[in-house]
């Protein structure tokens, strides 16, 4: 059972260590977002934004998500209901995405 | 004889060419700069221009005139950079070799990757005014509007200036009140962002001038077509705002032949070490100014606070010495914010804007993230600043590097996540 109780975050919602992250809590970070099932659709979105962001510092934008998946915008938001880049960051336990400082 | 190249003679380009120029020995050295437009842009003042605050010969110069002779300037496009054969192929036909190279090739508006920006309306009642043409046409548009609802929009981030388009709504709203059309005129803010602004106090306090002066914010708002027919803008998420005046802030992205060189990530930005700028790739190529992909605003006065690190490091490089200095992601940005006003933010890499008073505590002059006289000055003073010392090569008496000093800390809402 995974436990929220030890896992670190902001006021904002956003996982402060990535390295606390698992499948298990991704899909109690999703139902939070309102996404109750994850399909693998979902998953291949997640996947790549665990990849990109761990390898990069930061977690991917919406068009580096659009590019780095294949998947439309119109179907992200499909997906990931109201914004996906930010929707995404959070269940995977990445920071916001923040394409500009 | 070695090459040291330079591509794109703007801000940063001008800069280290000439410092590079004035470091490097001329009888083993040649500086060599290229760019495919004759006329450098002061482009801050392209946020005045719709207003009547700044004409032309506010904001264009010829380059020629803070080139130093002893650096060959080629006007010329760029056809593609072979960084692995440290080769520049130009578009006159031209091909150079270089020893070390300077990429500082900026960015560029893209209304094309919005559907139906082009459609109809570009021009007519949707402008930019990160371009000379745009911001002038704004302009003209403004002396004949009657009013209606004036809805600026930013596309996607990252943008070169994020706090320009506050900017230009702040100074709408000072001048339809000084016109007397005010009450004729809905002012809203359409942004990608959750806020005003990306970091949460100065969003805060930004967001409390916007309520203030009764701008909407609509924030989350991701654009995916502008309705030109209907004049409309449509999110992805399904959400309208109608506009009788569009003023977009497009896409931006990096020069296309950094992408044709393949040399960027998937908006041209050339990946760089954030606190060196040297290329992750290519060791004898740097990226200066907007063309980098570091965390920092797209802006002339990180340029001039991350030069002197370059021009150390590179001076470094070159004779076979390690790297040492580190840009520390120094930004400092005036905000106009109309009445004659100023809001000044200065930040870095690892600190978000805070209250307080800069460059000297206490006494200032400039009042950080507060509205004052001075600070709408100290905004005014920067364009002679800009033509007359920084880039005539003259130190700007600035600190380069991010201080503590004047600003009173208060616990962020939002500490960097621990990667």
């Amino acid at each position: 059972m995974t436990d929220l109780v030890n896992v670190a975050f902001n006021a904002e919602g956003y996982m402060t260590d990535p390295n606390q992250w698992t499948k298990e809590l991704a899909e109690i970070l999703a139902r939070q977002e309102g996404i109750d099932i994850l399909t693998p659709e979902h998953w291949r979105i997640i996947d790549f934004c665990r990849t990109s962001g761990l390898a990069s510092g930061k977690a991917p934008t919406l068009r580096q998500i659009t590019v780095g998946t294949g998947i439309s915008i119109k179907d992200l938001f499909a997906l990931y209901p109201k914004g996906p880049a930010k929707k995404v960051a959070k269940i995977a336990g990445l920071g916001k995405p923040e394409g500009c400082v | 004889m070695k090459t040291f190249l330079v591509l794109g003679a703007g801000t940063a380009g001008t800069m280290i060419a000439r410092k590079m120029a004035s470091h490097l020995d001329a009888r083993e050295w040649k500086v060599v700069l290229v760019d495919k437009d004759e006329k450098h842009y002061y482009q801050p003042g392209f946020l005045f221009l719709p207003f009547g605050m700044y004409r032309a010969q506010d904001v264009i110069q010829p380059k020629r005139k803070f080139i130093p002779e002893k650096v060959e300037f080629i006007i010329s496009g760029i056809e593609r950079i072979e960084p692995d054969a440290s080769r520049v192929k130009l578009t006159n036909g031209r091909t150079i070799t270089y020893d070390h190279m300077v990429v500082a090739t900026g960015v560029d508006i893209h209304p094309e990757e919005t559907e139906g920006m082009l459609d109809g309306g570009w021009r007519t009642n949707v402008f930019d005014f990160y371009t000379f043409e745009g911001a002038t046409a704004l302009g003209k548009f403004l002396e004949k509007w009657q009013g209606g609802r004036m809805v600026v929009n930013v596309v996607e981030n990252p943008i070169k200036c994020p706090v320009a388009p506050l900017e230009l709504l702040f100074l709408a709203d000072w001048w339809f009140t000084k016109r007397g059309m005010r009450n004729k005129v809905e002012l809203v803010y359409a942004t990608p962002l959750s806020g005003a602004f990306t970091k949460p106090i100065a969003a805060d306090a930004l967001g409390a001038i916007l309520k203030r002066k009764n701008i909407h914010v609509e924030p989350d708002f991701n654009i995916g077509m502008v309705d030109a027919g209907s004049n409309v803008i449509r999110s992805w998420d399904e959400r309208e705002i109608p506009y009788d005046l569009l003023v977009t802030v497009p896409t931006n992205m990096g020069a296309e032949v950094i992408g044709r060189s393949g040399m960027g990530d998937e908006m041209n930005f050339v990946a760089v070490d954030k606190h060196t700028l040297q290329s992750q790739k290519w060791e004898n190529v740097w990226v200066m100014g907007d063309a980098n992909n570091i965390p920092t605003s797209k802006a002339g006065a990180v340029i001039h606070f991350q030069q002197e690190t370059v021009l150390k490091n590179l001076l470094a490089h070159i004779s076979g010495k390690p790297i040492t200095h580190k840009f520390d992601g120094h930004a400092s940005c005036y905000i106009e914010s109309g009445f004659n006003k100023g809001v000044l933010i200065d930040f870095n890499y690892d600190q978000e804007p805070l209250p307080g008073k800069y460059p000297l505590p206490v006494v200032g002059p400039f009042t950080l993230l507060g509205e004052t006289t001075i600070n709408h000055w100290g905004k005014l003073a920067f364009k002679t600043l800009y033509w007359n010392m920084m880039l005539q090569g003259i130190e700007v008496p600035l600190p380069n590097d991010f201080s503590m000093a004047g600003k009173k800390t208060m616990s962020s809402k939002s500490p960097a996540p621990q990667f």
